[in-house]
């Protein structure tokens, strides 16, 4: 995604919905302290609760990777959405708006991706599914 | 997991999300307000989420499903206080909120589901009655 190394990683299991509340609120005060202004904080958390709850729900659980970047004057944050669950085959469909296996409204990944700065998503079937996002400072 | 409380104020029911909703309890809420409209026979229900920090897809979809549920019972929701980096997050994610009216504050949400009569709580909370006298 970036060059920039990480200053240090938190790691947040997923397995209940408590845990997707857990994950909303590190990530919040992780984007507090690196500056993002608070329409990105708000972008950032909410991007994150529907990665999170996709780990949960369609990945069977997994965990989230937090850490806090640096690049030069900027500062930002990064979250990891790491699962084993099955996998996703047809990844141009499930990014597609209004597109859901399950009976959710099929916002999750195509509307957390318009949310960040980056994002990316590695997958497929029966590999598990990993998606990071960042954001940064202006 | 917190259940998130229900006030009664004449036909009115209001409900101040004060916490970090787990689906749960979204999901607990969406019950008990049907629940407590048929019992009280409630004509509006009024809902501050100016507590709330995001609306993601999941909250979405409760607020409209509870917008739903609640006019087949006969009665109107409110949603009212949502946070400027709330609503520009959640028109930015393309959450339509379908079938919710919204209003700025409690005081314009009260206003907009409007008691017919000038003596009820809320009407007399607003000073209704004094505006027409």
């Amino acid at each position: 995604m970036t060059a920039v190394e990480p200053d240090a990683a938190q790691r947040l299991a997923i397995a209940t919905d408590g845990d997707v509340v857990r994950v909303r609120q590190a990530v919040r005060a992780l984007a507090q302290g690196a500056r993002l202004s608070l329409v990105d904080q708000t972008k950032l958390v909410t991007a994150a609760s529907e990665l999170a709850r996709n780990t949960l729900i369609y990945g069977g659980g997994g965990e989230a990777v937090l850490s806090e970047l640096t690049n030069g004057r900027r500062t930002g944050v990064r979250v990891e959405f790491r699962d084993d669950g099955p996998g996703i085959g047809d990844l141009d469909q499930a990014m597609t708006d209004g597109w859901t296996s399950g009976n959710g409204l099929g916002l999750g990944l195509s509307g957390a991706r318009r949310l960040v700065e980056q994002f990316e998503i590695d997958t497929a079937p029966g590999a598990g599914t990993r998606v990071t996002i960042a954001s940064w400072s202006r | 997991m917190d259940a998130v409380p229900i006030l009664k104020l004449g036909s009115t029911l209001l409900v101040s999300i004060q916490v970090d909703l787990q689906d749960q309890t979204a999901l607990q809420l969406q019950e008990d307000l049907a629940e407590r409209i048929t019992q009280t026979g409630a004509r509006g229900v009024l809902i501050d989420i100016s507590g709330l920090e995001i609306v993601d897809s999941f909250i979405g979809r409760m607020l409209s499903s509870i917008a739903g549920i609640s006019r087949v019972l006969d009665a109107t929701t409110v949603v009212v206080g949502m946070r400027p980096a709330v609503a520009i997050t959640m028109v930015e994610l393309g959450l339509q909120l379908d079938g919710v009216k919204t209003a700025l504050d409690v005081e314009k949400g009260l206003r907009m589901l409007r008691p017919a009569d000038t003596t009820s709580p809320e009407a007399l909370l607003l000073g209704l009655d004094a505006d027409r006298a």
